[in-house]
């Protein structure tokens, strides 16, 4: 029975979630909402058991004094002060926002802000025109980062229209890019399909842990 | 690097081997000169964003636009731009615009740059712009909202019921709404084009970080998107056509700089590779 409830759930609901779509009815409409909510409520557990793991794993590498033990303590602190603040004091509390505008912002922001300088570094080092395809790779590279920007303009704007670089990068994008692009939408879609159908079906079982069975 | 085995080294090996914080310093140096010296370079637009503008500026004043908006500190420098320009086009025009917020980092941001832009042309909350806020597993959020946006939202962000905001009065759900313009920094963006235009069809533009813009041409080829505007660049582009640039079109001096800089490093770096690799033999 254990194996075999939650396979009927997953059947039963599976197939109605795939049959309501066709169904554009107000019954069918109203359960399929209520189905929605089931959906979020049950998410919202899932985030009880991250935090669990989250605190379980930091405080064990801070009762260990394992490598990197003093980012732990701060991850906790993090989590219980902003967590406390916004529980108790609400999501306009003044120490709340300071602790997001100063805080959190300017770290991610300059975490982000500091790819510009990695991929300079891993272009000037890595970027290497070794064979016919990672040649064309690169061309397509230069030209899209030359034809998406103004200087771009600047440069090939007195040649003519089929040769400049905004041109040229426009097909690129429009015609190769999205040929590859649908080429991976379309074997992802397939492949979503076939794997939803197996789990519904009651084939595809890893879901339900260990081997399955 | 090994000083000692340097002198030994041939020119070419000792470039491609340059110790990375001279890179870091170019990129540095290009990025803060047209900062502080602009160059005002000339920015031209594309179809993909003129056909946002086009779309926005033939709505009547009192049309209703949904501006969702999903972006963080980390993406804000591209997409805040973008979304300040497009509410600027809005409000100065008279539509009124419901916002979200499905990403939890970034609330707290949307919410000010509505306020900000909203005062800037005097709006009222309430009666020309709604602000939903944050709901958790956007995919589920974006569906309800498709049946009737009090499902997901019974009250806003600052807790009003939505039936008591003037501007809600007789709007259900996206088909109350002109148009879907999507301000996304994430793949929640695909839950948009799946849901709110192919369930409940909502006619949809998006507007994503330079590095997502790629993914989204075939969307736009598919006419499941009208306009797609990609990045910084996008914004400038928008800022242009309203008339009113800001930070978006000053950067396209530093971004242009800095795009060449790196192909020069990649073109050095190539020479370098092939000149050392002859001379190994």
């Amino acid at each position: 029975m254990k194996r075999e409830i939650p396979l009927l759930i997953v059947l039963v609901f599976g197939v109605f979630m795939a049959f309501q779509y066709f169904v554009p009815h107000r019954i069918s409409s109203n359960i399929y909402q209520e189905f929605n909510n089931w959906t979020i409520i049950i998410g919202i557990f899932t985030m009880v058991i991250g935090i669990a793991s989250l605190l379980s794993v930091h405080y064990s590498k801070i009762r260990f004094r394992k490598e990197g033990w003093g980012y732990s303590f701060v991850t906790i602190i993090s989590l219980i002060g902003m967590a406390g603040l916004g529980l108790f004091g609400g999501m306009e509390n003044d120490l709340f926002i300071h602790f997001y505008r100063f805080g959190l912002s300017p770290v991610t922001a300059t975490m982000f802000a500091l790819l510009a300088f990695f991929i300079a570094s891993a272009a000037y080092r890595a970027f290497r025109a070794r064979t016919v395809l990672s040649t064309l790779l690169l061309l397509a590279a230069v030209i899209v980062m030359l034809g998406r920007v103004p200087i771009g303009e600047i440069i090939s704007g007195w040649l003519p229209e089929p040769l400049q670089l905004s041109k040229i990068s426009e097909f690129l994008l429009y015609v190769p890019n999205t040929a590859a692009k649908r080429t991976i939408y379309i074997g992802v879609g397939l492949g979503v399909a076939a794997v939803s159908l197996k789990i519904i079906l009651g084939i595809e079982r890893t879901w339900l842990g260990g081997d399955g069975k | 690097m090994n000083q000692q085995q340097m002198p030994s080294e041939g020119f070419w090996s000792r470039l491609i081997n340059i110790d990375r914080r001279w890179i870091y310093l170019v990129i540095g140096i290009v990025v803060f000169i047209p900062i502080l010296f602009p160059i005002g370079l000339p920015v031209q637009v594309t179809k993909e964003v003129q056909n946002v503008y086009d779309r926005i500026d033939s709505l009547k004043a009192g049309s209703i636009i949904m501006i969702p908006m999903e972006y963080d500190p980390a993406t804000m420098a591209e997409l805040q731009p973008m979304a300040y320009a497009i509410l600027r086009h809005c409000f100065s025009k008279g539509i009124k615009v419901i916002s979200t917020a499905l990403q939890i980092e970034g609330v707290t941001i949307i919410k000010n740059d509505l306020e900000l832009i909203a005062a800037e042309y005097g709006r009222k909350y309430g009666e020309d712009y709604v602000f939903l806020g944050y709901k958790p597993y956007p995919g589920i959020v974006i569906l309800n909202m498709g049946e009737d946006f009090r499902k997901p939202f019974p009250r806003d962000y600052y807790g009003n019921l939505l039936d008591s905001l003037p501007m809600m009065a007789g709007v259900y759900n996206y088909s109350s709404c002109a148009m879907i313009v999507n301000i996304n920094a994430t793949s929640g963006v695909d839950y948009w084009i799946n849901y709110a235009h192919t369930r409940y069809g909502a006619p949809l533009a998006i507007g994503v970080t330079a590095v997502m813009a790629t993914d989204y041409y075939a969307f736009l080829s598919s006419n499941q998107i009208f306009g797609l505007i990609g990045g910084l660049k996008g914004a400038a582009e928008y800022e242009k056509l309203i008339n009113h640039p800001g930070l978006a079109m000053r950067a396209m001096d530093v971004q242009s700089i800095a795009h060449s800089v790196i192909v020069i490093f990649i073109i050095v770096g190539n020479i370098a590779y092939f000149s050392s690799r002859k001379k190994k033999g």
